[in-house]
C-alpha cells in the first residue's frame, strides 16, 4: 500500500461519483461511472486484491457500460429538470 | 435475425481493428478460466471477458452478422451446458465414490492416479462450465437489449 497514489486515487473517485450524480447528461454519467470503475479496480489492485480488481476491470468498466449504453438508446439521453 | 439493415456506416478502420482484436480477446479468455485454479481470474471473470468480444463484434459488424456468428438457440443451449457441466462434475464425485466424498470434492473423480491431479482438473472442469454460462447470459443480455431497439425500426436521436 502507498498511501499518496491511495489518497490521489481515492479523491479523485469521489469527485467522479459526485459529478457522475450531479450531470444532467445520462452518456456523460455512464462514462463516468465506467471511469469510477476503472479507478476503483486500479485501488483493489493497489490494495494487493488482483482478483476483486480483475473483476471490477472487466464487470464493471466493460460489461456494465455496454449494459448502460445500449439501455440508453431505448430512453432519452437528457435528464429532466 | 432481423434487422437486416444497418443503422449506420462502415468503417473499415474499426473492422479491421475490431477483426484483430476479437480472436486476442478470446485467447486472453480462455487463459483465465484455465490459469483461473492457480492465480488471479477465474471462470466468471474469463467469461466476461469472452462474451465482451461478442459485445464487441455486435457493436462493430451490426445485429444481423453477430446473430449468424452467435445464434440463439446456441445460446440457449450454452447456458444450460454450463450448469450441467458444473453440476455433472459434482454429482459424478458422489457417483463415482457411491456416495463416500461430498458433492464437487473432485479428487475422487479417477481421472488420473493422482489425487491432486484429480483436484486440479476437477477445478478446471468447473471453472469452463462457470465460464460457458456467463459468457451466454451476457451475450443474450446485451443482444437482447440491441435486438429489440433494432426490431422496433431502428430510430436514433
Amino acid at each position: 500500500m502507498i498511501v499518496p497514489i491511495d489518497l490521489a486515487l481515492l479523491t479523485l473517485i469521489v469527485i467522479i461519483a459526485l459529478v457522475a450524480i450531479t450531470v444532467k447528461d445520462l452518456l456523460s454519467a455512464i462514462m463516468l461511472l465506467s471511469a469510477y470503475s476503472f479507478l476503483m479496480a486500479m485501488v483493489w489492485v493497489e490494495m494487493h486484491s488482483v482478483d476483486v480488481g480483475f473483476t471490477e476491470a472487466a464487470v464493471g468498466a466493460g460489461a456494465t457500460t455496454a449494459f448502460l449504453i445500449a439501455a440508453l438508446a431505448r430512453t432519452v439521453r437528457w435528464e429532466k429538470g | 435475425m432481423r434487422g437486416e439493415k444497418r443503422i449506420y456506416e462502415r468503417d473499415v478502420i474499426i473492422e479491421t481493428i475490431s477483426r484483430l482484436l476479437i480472436p486476442f480477446i478470446q485467447l486472453f479468455a480462455l487463459y483465465v478460466i484455465i490459469h483461473g485454479a492457480g492465480g488471479p481470474g477465474g471462470g466468471f471473470q474469463g467469461g466476461v471477458i469472452f462474451a465482451s468480444s461478442f459485445v464487441l463484434y455486435l457493436v462493430v459488424f451490426g445485429l444481423a452478422a453477430a446473430g449468424k456468428r452467435f445464434p440463439e438457440g446456441a445460446n440457449t443451449a450454452l447456458m444450460s451446458t454450463g450448469v450441467y457441466l458444473y453440476a455433472g462434475v459434482g454429482l459424478l464425485c458422489i457417483l463415482v465414490t457411491l456416495g463416500a466424498a461430498e458433492y464437487l470434492n473432485y479428487g475422487y473423480i479417477p481421472l488420473t492416479h493422482m489425487f491432486e491431479e484429480n483436484r486440479a482438473l476437477g477445478m478446471d472442469l468447473v471453472e469452463i462450465g462457470i465460464g460457458i454460462t456467463v459468457m451466454a447470459v451476457i451475450t443474450e443480455i446485451f443482444f437482447n437489449l440491441v435486438w429489440k431497439k433494432e426490431e422496433e425500426g431502428g430510430k436514433e436521436e
